[in-house]
């Protein structure tokens, strides 16, 4: 287990609060807005940040991301400069915690091996890659792990109990339950069913659980975050780059001030 | 004759086949120790192919799924339901046709026709949407959606969720939107709602990524229904499945006109099942050639086509592993052919194993060659084949001319052409 992820979730817990994930697709609007933007989300209060590797068919995406994809690869941002972008993010920061979600092709397509290596040598913590569901996954863990990384998993509505319990098996760092059917920037969030389904998985794990999918304000992030262990922001953040393609400094401020206001409503 | 086909657990285990991504050279394998009924594990894991690559939001309806299709395929009363719609509904069995005249013309091996063009709807794709479309009404799912390239398969959903009373939305790139207008209109005559998708390369891989999505959106009341062997297992093989009645067809009728096995197995590839349907049994033939034609487009080495098995790497989309059009970063690149079933990226696993253990050949024809054989069988047999088909065709005028003439080709005749008259009067400068 990465030490970055054991140690931050060790932290918030002492002090009583909840993490903040943010999620950006890496090289969206461009790729030069990307290493700004993650301290800038740091020094707003975010806690992990989630970089987003492009992909082509991003199947579990709705239509905010997918977008955010399509600007990426229209500068060719690949895994390779994503590799590149952590590296520079550690120059000043070597504390906060980087999980890189994506799909498997780029990691395939990339070499589980020399994927492995290059995240390690450059300080990235986990990997979630969507469509790899546990069962399909033994080969990349078992990579994964050999080079400390954590291999973050999925969790939703429908998943039954006995794939929870695989699921929290080959986990580590922390579990990713997503809040409702669909795909990403769906809104119809309900907290109650969010509560009752972390604390079904809670029985099966220590892991942290993070919550995704539909949390787009302050209010909602501190709804989820008082029935979970952290929330995870998508869209909501997405969808500020997609409204300011070319104006750098509005995307930084926009983005800084949702987190900061999510920040202040889940530390009440 | 037609019965769905059931996967024997006869005790061979084909352990020769791994699924190891680091260790899956299989050019040592003797051919004659395989078990070609049970190439797949039970995960649907074609040596490294196929298997399920699923978001977490979809496992659960996936396996649903799996264990409805699992509980059904072995069931006489479902098997019954289902030969009575081949037969009476469909049509079948479909001929095997010996193209005497176009055999003289090519000058080698006698060329016969497996006409799945003749199928109601006008193609192979019925035999497999009637299969799901039971399947979606045994599970009370009242809702059915599907992707489609060429139209033929949204086609054919299209229809039998008119028969069934269900509720039916395709997914169709705006390219495909436009090259096959005829289709569109004929899906919403049977009640269907066509969203035309306008993300990507606007063709069938952006379809089934829409489909898709639709699916993780609304899965308590949606059953997608996939057209072709690709997809998160158990699609690859229930669609196989209910397309194997093509060859199991053709090689009884070829016994009875010919008295023998053909000499080779010619079909288009676009996911693969028109041809895996004609293939699958014969496999066990080891004398039986095979060959399954790609789209080579504007020529293979412009980057220009959509010939995966004969120019790709192995990639994941789509939920299973399987040779794959990208770039080296892993993005999936944009085929290109002229026909529009055939206009995708990715091959069904079953294939690419097939290929790897040598049973089967991939070649490809270009956009050309196959209007050449278009025109080629109008002209002399008085059959319009689908573009799709035709890929099959203009290999054929290949191959057959080296073969003597008493060796026999069975080509799959997967559809008729009727949807491509305006894509192919429109290259020829005509306006309909
Ligand atoms: C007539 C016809 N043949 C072949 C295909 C290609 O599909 P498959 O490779 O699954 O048979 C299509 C697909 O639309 C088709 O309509």
């Amino acid at each position: 287990m990465s030490g970055r992820l054991t140690e931050c979730f060790a932290t918030l817990k002492e002090d009583n609060r909840k993490a903040l994930i943010p999620y950006i697709t890496a090289g969206d609007s461009n790729p030069t807005i990307t290493v700004p933007l993650m301290h800038r989300m740091v020094e707003a209060g975010a806690d992990i940040i989630e970089l987003g590797v492009p992909f082509s068919d991003p199947m579990a995406d709705g239509p905010t991301i997918q977008l955010a994809c399509e600007r990426a690869l229209e500068h060719h941002t690949s895994l390779h400069d994503v590799v590149d972008m952590v590296t520079e993010f550690r120059q000043t920061n070597t504390t906060t915690p980087i999980v890189l979600m994506g799909y498997l092709n780029p990691v395939e397509a990339f070499g589980y091996e020399e994927f492995a290596k290059a995240a390690k040598e450059c300080g990235i913590d986990g990997l979630l890659t969507v469509d790899l569901p546990p069962e399909e996954s033994t080969q990349l863990v078992a990579v994964l792990k050999k080079y400390d990384i954590d291999p973050i998993f999925l969790l939703s509505p429908t998943t039954t109990e006995d794939r929870i319990g695989k699921i929290v098996h080959a986990g580590s760092g922390y579990l990713y339950y997503v809040s409702l059917k669909g795909v990403t920037g769906s809104s119809a969030l309900n907290v109650d069913e969010v509560a009752t389904n972390v604390a079904k998985i809670k029985t099966q794990t220590t892991l942290p659980v993070g919550v995704g999918f539909g949390i787009k304000d302050a209010e909602s992030a501190s709804a989820v975050a008082a029935v979970s262990d952290g929330v995870i922001v998508g869209s909501a953040i997405v969808k500020i780059i997609e409204n300011n393609p070319d104006d750098t400094d509005t995307i930084l401020d926009q983005i800084g001030a949702l987190l900061s206001s999510m920040r202040e409503a889940m530390d009440k | 004759m037609s019965t769905v086909r059931t996967e024997t657990v006869n005790g061979r285990k084909n352990s020769q086949i791994k699924n190891d991504l680091n260790d899956h050279d299989l050019s040592n394998v003797d051919l004659s120790t395989i078990d070609w009924d049970n190439l797949a594990d039970e995960n649907g894991h074609f040596g490294i192919y196929g298997g399920c690559f699923a978001s977490e939001t979809l496992m659960e309806a996936i396996q649903e799924l799996d264990e409805a299709y699992n509980s059904l395929k072995n069931d006489p009363e479902f098997q019954a339901s289902y030969d009575n719609d081949l037969r009476n509904y469909v049509g079948r069995p479909s001929p095997l046709y010996h193209a005497e005249r176009w055999s003289k013309q090519l000058g080698g091996a006698q060329i016969y026709l497996k006409r799945e063009d003749l199928n109601h709807t006008g193609a192979h794709k019925i035999n497999n949407t009637i299969g799901q479309a039971l399947l979606a009404k045994h599970m009370g799912k009242p809702r059915i959606i599907a992707e489609t390239g060429a139209g033929q398969h949204g086609v054919a959903t299209a229809t039998i969720a008119a028969r069934l009373g269900l509720e039916c939305v395709v997914y169709m790139g705006e390219v495909d939107v436009e090259r096959q207008a005829p289709n569109v209109y004929r899906m919403k005559l049977l009640g269907a709602e066509v969203r035309p998708v306008s993300s990507g390369s606007k063709t069938l891989k952006d379809a089934l990524n829409e489909a898709m999505r639709d699916w993780v959106t609304n899965v308590d009341n949606t059953f997608y229904c996939i057209g072709t062997v690709a997809g998160p297992h158990p699609y690859p093989s229930m669609v196989r499945n209910f397309q194997t009645i093509i060859g199991r067809e053709a090689k009884e009728q070829c016994l009875e006109q010919t008295g023998r096995l053909p000499d080779a197995l010619i079909a288009c590839i676009g996911g693969g099942s028109n041809a895996i349907g004609l293939f699958h049994e014969f496999l066990a033939d080891l004398d039986v050639k095979i060959y399954g034609v790609e789209a080579a487009g504007h020529g293979l080495a412009t980057g220009e086509h959509a010939a995966p098995l004969s120019m790709a790497k192995p990639g994941v989309l789509h939920g299973n592993r399987m040779y794959l059009m990208a770039d080296k970063d892993g993005q999936v690149v944009e085929p290109h052919s002229i026909s529009a079933g055939l206009d995708y990226p990715g091959v069904g696993p079953e294939h690419c194993l097939l290929k790897d253990l040598g049973r089967s050949h991939a070649v490809a024809v270009t956009d050309d060659e196959a209007m050449e054989a278009f025109h080629s069988l109008t002209r002399i047999e008085g059959i319009i084949p689908a573009l799709e088909s035709s890929h099959a065709l203009a290999y054929a005028m290949k191959l057959a001319p080296t073969m003597d003439k008493d060796k026999t080709i069975i080509i799959n005749l997967s559809g008729r052409g009727d949807k491509d008259i305006n894509t192919v009067a429109a290259l020829e400068g005509i306006k309909l």
